[in-house]
């Protein structure tokens, strides 16, 4: 191939030596000015991403709530049914479960103790199914403008995170109700949260980026989520697991870090041990998630 | 001077789906069982090698350097590479080979209202369409007032835009990428939505961010905008660089490859429009411009050139009707009427030229009559072909504005002077 130089500038004839002192100028100008950015084609790697994310915060925050303001548009309830939806599925899971078959909840009001566990997946199902979709509902920008693309579906799960703390305050009067203790262990529910993000941030980029190039994602996301609830301790404690499974179940993120969610509403002891294990999973999760999300994203224009 | 954008061997392979371009799972699995007998094919040597794989290449080794502060067109038809180039540029997609040192923030164009929400207000998008563009929240805070002004929509601005006029809609959302404040500026085919008005003054801010000492690339089908705004001009096809230069001698470059495609000179000896009763005279006619074959552009010199033979010597009187695509004359001009070569010695075969100094068609395609006849025979004409060729015309800045009459002024273009005074009662 023959690559030829077309330079813009129109070359004017000078003295030599004013040329050459210009030229060692430009030489000194070209080692302090380097590009600002390069594209090279056909390139590996180039990192997870976070350092351009943290950069287009301000994106993330607009775009998250664009999704809120968006999601509750020209609906009478507004912002309420954050709060209905996990409430209604409680009071027919107390019924069902608690009244009616009567699975243990470790001691503590039925209610309380599977409204906690609901926030949870509640969180964790929006989260995940938003992304899975986000980038692919989202093509019309991915084409036109170049951004982080990790903020696509990053939005869909800080929307989420924002019905999580909407539906949250429900718990204030629930405890008042049972006549529950504020202890300490309070304090560490920003932690889970963030950990629980961190879960469903893995899973949702995961999905996402899988489902610009492989649309079955869309359809056996659902019923892998519908899976994934019935194994994770929602409606029932681990405890009421048999002791011999109970390592599996500790695998999956979710299950320490709704046991220890629920530890410090109830004012019970942490289960530091799948605590432990939540975490390395979780952040792993991540990872892994991002580095294929950073990887098909070269791609994702040309795709979608 | 710096160059602020170097674009070195750049290209852009695309792989042609059969179907859609994405895979459904299934295919990968067939394509993963089909893994084992490819590769025992390959070691064979009878696999198709990857080259041979239907593969579209958008941009073949490109390479050029734009200097700080140049405002450059790029034009060349669809599917020349335009868009890819812009969008390699602003990393919406990647190159697969080359590179490109951008030496400053890039901002990008490509789509008005990218971003925008329909239920959102005014306000709302602003926001939203700007970060998207890559404006930090504090930068179009401060400069809010001046998109709203420049949009006109100071009375809408929280209403949804879904209830936006478009040409409401279209205005703001110009408006915000007009704010961008960015040392390179890549700008696609975004002048040609809205209605006139709103053109022109898209187009005055563009020329205001070309004085500010940004690097501008614009893609445009718009000569007359590219001529008036650019310093330099890109030529693109199938692809690859054809050609950077000055916008007049590139474009002209790309009028006349256009053109010499359809091939410029036509042989009329047995062309299907002569009329009955003609004798076959005309052997054949070349339309051409200042380099350009087959056409011109606004305003330019414009020759229409016919080789003839008659049986007897005749002193040629050569008549032009020229017409619009769909048939209806526009104006005619004939030597038999100003007489010019009446009292010439009669020749039996040669070149008649007619020339327009300054073509005064707007840009379009046009259709050719041709009358040939002899002085000495003044009742009627020899051989006459009608729809004999096509004339192809190009925008032009021919005011040195970047404006054009419009279209619906119709298919002439007149120059006029303007002049004006106070009249002294006016206060009386």
């Amino acid at each position: 191939m023959d690559a030829e130089e077309f330079a813009i500038d129109s070359a004017v004839d000078r003295p030599t030596a004013e040329a050459a002192a210009d030229a060692l100028q430009d030489s000194v100008a070209d080692r302090a000015e380097r590009p600002l950015l390069t594209i090279r084609g056909g390139r590996r790697w180039t990192g997870l991403g976070f350092v351009e994310l943290w950069k287009y915060r301000d994106l993330l925050l607009l775009l998250t709530w664009r999704e809120i303001k968006i999601r509750y548009k020209q609906t009478v309830l507004g912002i309420v049914w954050a709060v209905i939806q996990p409430l209604l599925t409680m009071v027919i899971f107390t019924l069902l479960f608690g009244k009616l078959a009567r699975l243990p909840s470790d001691g503590a009001p039925y209610a309380i103790f599977s409204y906690v566990g609901l926030l949870a997946w509640n969180f964790f199902n929006t989260a995940v199914a938003g992304s899975s979709t986000s980038l692919v509902g989202n093509s019309n920008l991915i084409t036109k403008v170049y951004f982080p693309r990790l903020v696509i579906p990053g939005a869909t799960v800080g929307a989420a995170l924002f019905d999580l703390a909407i539906a949250a305050t429900l718990l204030l009067p629930m405890m008042l109700f049972y006549q529950m203790t504020f202890s300490l262990r309070l304090l560490m529910l920003p932690i889970f949260t963030l950990l629980l993000t961190i879960v469903a941030s893995g899973v949702g980029l995961w999905a996402a980026a899988l489902n610009v190039k492989y649309r079955d994602v869309r359809y056996a996301l659902p019923f892998l989520l519908q899976v994934w609830m019935f194994v994770t301790p929602i409606i029932y404690p681990i405890s009421f697991v048999p002791a011999r499974w109970r390592w599996l179940i500790a695998l999956n993120p979710l299950t320490g870090i709704i046991a220890n969610l629920r530890a410090s509403v109830l004012d019970r002891s942490f289960d530091w041990r799948n605590l432990f294990i939540s975490t390395l999973v979780a952040v792993s999760l991540l990872i892994y998630s991002t580095y294929i999300f950073r990887r098909l994203e070269r791609e994702f224009a040309d795709l979608i | 001077m710096r160059p602020m954008v170097r674009v070195e061997g750049v290209t852009k392979r695309y792989r042609l789906g059969e179907r859609e371009p994405y895979f459904t799972l299934r295919e990968a699995l067939m394509r993963a069982l089909a893994a084992p007998a490819r590769w025992s094919r390959a070691r064979r040597g009878t696999a198709r090698r990857a080259a041979d794989a239907p593969y579209l290449l958008a941009l073949d080794d490109v390479s050029f350097a734009v200097d700080a502060g140049a405002v450059v067109g790029i034009i060349g038809r669809n599917g020349a590479g335009k868009s890819t180039l812009l969008k390699i540029l602003s990393r919406i997609t990647e190159p697969t080979a080359g590179q490109i040192d951008l030496y400053g923030r890039v901002g990008s164009l490509l789509e008005i209202g990218t971003g925008f929400h329909p239920e959102l207000t005014g306000r709302d998008n602003v926001f939203l369409s700007g970060a998207i563009l890559g404006m930090r929240r504090a930068e179009i805070a401060r400069k809010f007032d001046a998109i709203v002004a420049f949009a006109e929509v100071e009375k809408f601005i929280d209403t949804p835009v879904k209830r936006y006029s478009s040409g409401m809609y279209v205005r703001l959302a110009f408006a915000v990428a007009a704010h961008l404040e960015t040392e390179i500026l890549l700008v696609d085919e975004v002048l040609a939505v809205g209605d006139a008005a709103f053109q022109k003054r898209c187009l005055g801010k563009m020329g205001e961010v070309a004085r500010t000492g940004r690097t501008v690339l614009f893609v445009s089908h718009n000569m007359a905008a590219i001529e008036s705004l650019c310093q330099s001009c890109i030529l693109l096809r199938g692809g690859r660089l054809q050609g950077i230069g000055p916008p007049s001698e590139i474009i002209t470059r790309y009028m006349t490859e256009e053109l010499l495609e359809r091939g410029g000179g036509a042989e009329m000896s047995n062309h299907p429009g002569r009329r009955r009763g003609s004798i076959v005279m005309l052997r054949s006619v070349r339309v051409w411009s200042d380099g350009v074959e087959g056409g011109g552009r606004m305003g330019a010199r414009l020759v229409v050139e016919a080789n003839f033979a008659a049986p007897r010597p005749i002193r040629p009187t050569f008549a032009v009707t020229i017409k619009s695509a769909n048939g209806a004359p526009i104006f005619g001009v004939s030597n038999r009427w100003t007489r010019q070569g009446a009292e010439a010695e009669p020749l039996r075969g040669g070149l008649i030229a007619c020339e327009f100094p300054r073509l005064p068609l707007m840009p379009g395609t046009y259709l050719l009559d041709l009358y040939l006849g002899d002085f000495g025979d003044p009742t009627r004409d020899l051989d006459v072909i009608l729809d004999a060729v096509t004339l192809e015309v190009f925008p032009s800045d021919i005011y040195g504005t970047g404006m054009l009459p419009r279209p619906i002024d119709g298919p002439v273009f007149c120059d006029a002077t303007w002049r004006v005074q106070e009249v002294g009662d006016s206060d009386a």
